[in-house]
């Protein structure tokens, strides 16, 4: 806490020359990357959309994906071929991300570039495949790519956790109606896990937004607001490739306006990670106070079971253990 | 609706243990039999069987015929899910799906039928079944509230109108009353006579009051010791087991001697 307080008194201080100078007039801030922009919140506001942007293609790719594996994992794999899957997925966590980006740069971007002349031939249409398309395959897309590979371990094992966690009685009783083992993911795994997916996937998308190296490493960016996925050089810069890539060219307030951006990004992945945990812990309280709950029900009626036991020593016995009979 | 079933020398191993051994039974249609006996004797093994739920458990198998109605369960080809289809069961603890709806949760095996059905097909397959087992009256004016907000002994119920909506031919119980206080049980047995007319019920319960009470037939379970496997060692009417058995240890455990 003292440290997160530290962290962000330092971007609030550091950042707070360049937020506050006058973009227009000042001539450090017309020279260089930032000279066209005339405040902060113009070069700012084009920086945090690529970052969200980048970060909300990886998840739209990633997460299904992720929740799958752990699916397969925790519900459908043998139980050898789960292990070993489980292990190398989290073996995927402790590859540094500069590996990815290269792996991204070498692998991913030729990989991709007849699916991307594919998807802007064909649904060219829809306006984030249109554009010029690429050639060299600099794209946010392959950014994306390996962006959800990297969210990929954070995703699968949290969730595989909760899958797991998903109590057998509510399992049997899926089978024994006659489920088949997907109706009994959906019948019992998915509802009790929801809230668990939800904050694996929002923890994902923190990491997706904090990621600087393969998006710095992959995408041909400009600081623009653009939906395009599949063109180069109109990509949507991302904050933190950003900083890495301006850093060393910068002069005292540019690196100052930097800080400020990191702020910003700070301030998201900040909140996204808050969600998150509000999410698992408003899980969590939910079954606990269902837990507080049960024992109201059978508070109440028990005045009514008693009378019920003295009526039911004289009436029939049926009609006693019909309405009220079994609330207790 | 009711079907008779019958078991030639079934055995039920978990992995390389025999749990249960050389178990042959004949169940009539419209019959609730009980299955009584000491923990561990593969009661509940054996009953979970009939409507293969053992296979759940890795490493699971038997060998040996379960016969409902002509069909094999164990002939090759048999789709468990279809047997579930045909055998309902009801567990130890009541398990109702937390997050779903009172409604939904009687509705959600016939939803897996993939049935489409109209809203009031829905309403009157809710009410059949609720009124079924006994729990309309108590939850019609909150059917839309979720299941896990009932008391223990009502959501059996709402388990049992789970299990009886998609019509099963058969209804199995494991102990459906040992987590439940007297007045739900009393509530669940006379269901169990009720469901007699139209279904044909096995249950196990370790209360030889309760089998006395609601079963036409008894089987007994017993084992020679642990990690030996569990054997039916009679099986009669239920007045027969409980006045005149023929084995001694049958009259042992009925008298209260052991177990």
């Amino acid at each position: 806490m003292v440290i997160l307080a530290g962290v962000a008194l330092f971007l609030i201080v550091q950042g707070m020359p360049a937020i506050v100078a006058n973009w227009q007039s000042n001539p450090e801030l017309n020279d260089g990357f930032t000279s066209a922009f005339d405040s902060f919140w113009a070069y700012v506001g084009p920086l945090l959309f690529g970052t969200l942007w980048s970060a909300a293609i990886a998840l739209v790719l990633g997460a299904p994906i992720g929740i799958g594996i752990a699916l397969f994992i925790s519900h459908y794999a043998p139980r050898r071929l789960a292990g070993l899957l489980g292990y190398v997925v989290d073996l995927l966590a402790a590859v540094p991300s500069v590996v990815f980006g290269l792996w991204g740069i070498i692998v991913i971007r030729p990989f991709l570039l007849p699916l991307s002349d594919w998807l802007n031939t064909y649904l060219g249409w829809i306006p984030i495949f249109g554009g010029q398309v690429t050639t060299t395959g600099s794209t946010i897309l392959a950014g994306a790519v390996v962006l959800a590979v990297m969210i990929l371990p954070i995703i699968t094992s949290i969730s595989r956790e909760i899958f797991l966690q998903t109590p057998r009685l509510h399992e049997e009783a899926a089978l024994a109606l006659g489920a088949t083992r997907w109706e009994m993911v959906r019948l019992a795994v998915f509802p009790y896990a929801k809230s668990g997916i939800v904050s694996a996937t929002l923890l994902g998308l923190g990491r997706a937004l904090g990621e600087t190296m393969a998006i710095a490493m992959i995408i041909s960016p400009a600081v623009i607001v653009s939906f395009l996925v599949v063109t180069e050089g109109q990509n949507s810069q991302t904050i933190a490739a950003n900083i890495a890539l301006n850093f060393p060219i910068a002069s005292t307030l540019q690196r100052q306006a930097l800080i400020g951006t990191g702020l910003l990004l700070f301030v998201v992945s900040l909140a996204v990670n808050m969600i998150a945990r509000y999410i698992v812990t408003r899980g969590s309280s939910k079954t606990g106070s269902k837990k507080k709950r049960r024992p109201r029900p059978l508070v109440v009626p028990t005045g009514d079971a008693t009378s019920t036991l003295t009526r039911d020593l004289v009436a029939d016995k049926n009609t006693a253990a019909g309405p009220e009979g079994a609330s207790a | 609706m009711s079907k008779r079933i019958e078991v030639k020398d079934l055995n039920v191993y978990y992995s390389d243990f025999l749990a249960v051994e050389g178990v042959s039974i004949t169940i009539e249609p419209r019959t609730v039999t009980a299955f009584i006996g000491p923990s561990g004797c593969g009661k509940s093994t054996f009953l979970r069987t009939l409507n293969r739920m053992h296979e759940v458990i890795p490493g699971a198998h038997v060998k040996g015929e379960v016969i409902i109605d002509g069909n094999d369960l164990y002939a090759p080809g048999v789709d468990p899910v279809m047997v579930r289809r045909q055998v309902g069961m009801v567990f130890q603890r009541a398990n109702p799906f937390p997050t779903m709806s009172i409604r939904d949760n009687v509705l959600a095996g016939l939803k897996l039928n993939n049935k489409r059905l109209s809203k009031s097909e829905g309403d009157d397959m809710v009410e059949k079944g609720l009124r079924g087992a006994n729990l309309w009256n108590e939850v019609k004016d909150r059917l839309n509230l979720p299941g896990g907000g009932l008391s223990g002994g009502q959501q059996q119920r709402l388990c049992i109108a789970r299990a009886i909506t998609v019509s099963p031919d058969v209804l199995l119980m494991d102990e459906p009353c040992s987590a439940l206080d007297p007045i739900s049980t009393l509530a669940i047995e006379d269901l169990i006579k009720e469901l007699k007319e139209e279904y044909t019920v096995v249950i196990v319960t370790h209360n030889m009051q309760q089998a006395s009470r609601v079963s036409d037939r008894t089987a007994f379970f017993n084992i020679a010791g642990t990690g030996k496997p569990g054997k039916l060692i009679e099986y009669d009417d239920t007045t027969t087991i409980f006045s005149n058995p023929t084995v001694k240890d049958t009259e042992d455990y009925v008298s209260g001697r052991f177990g």
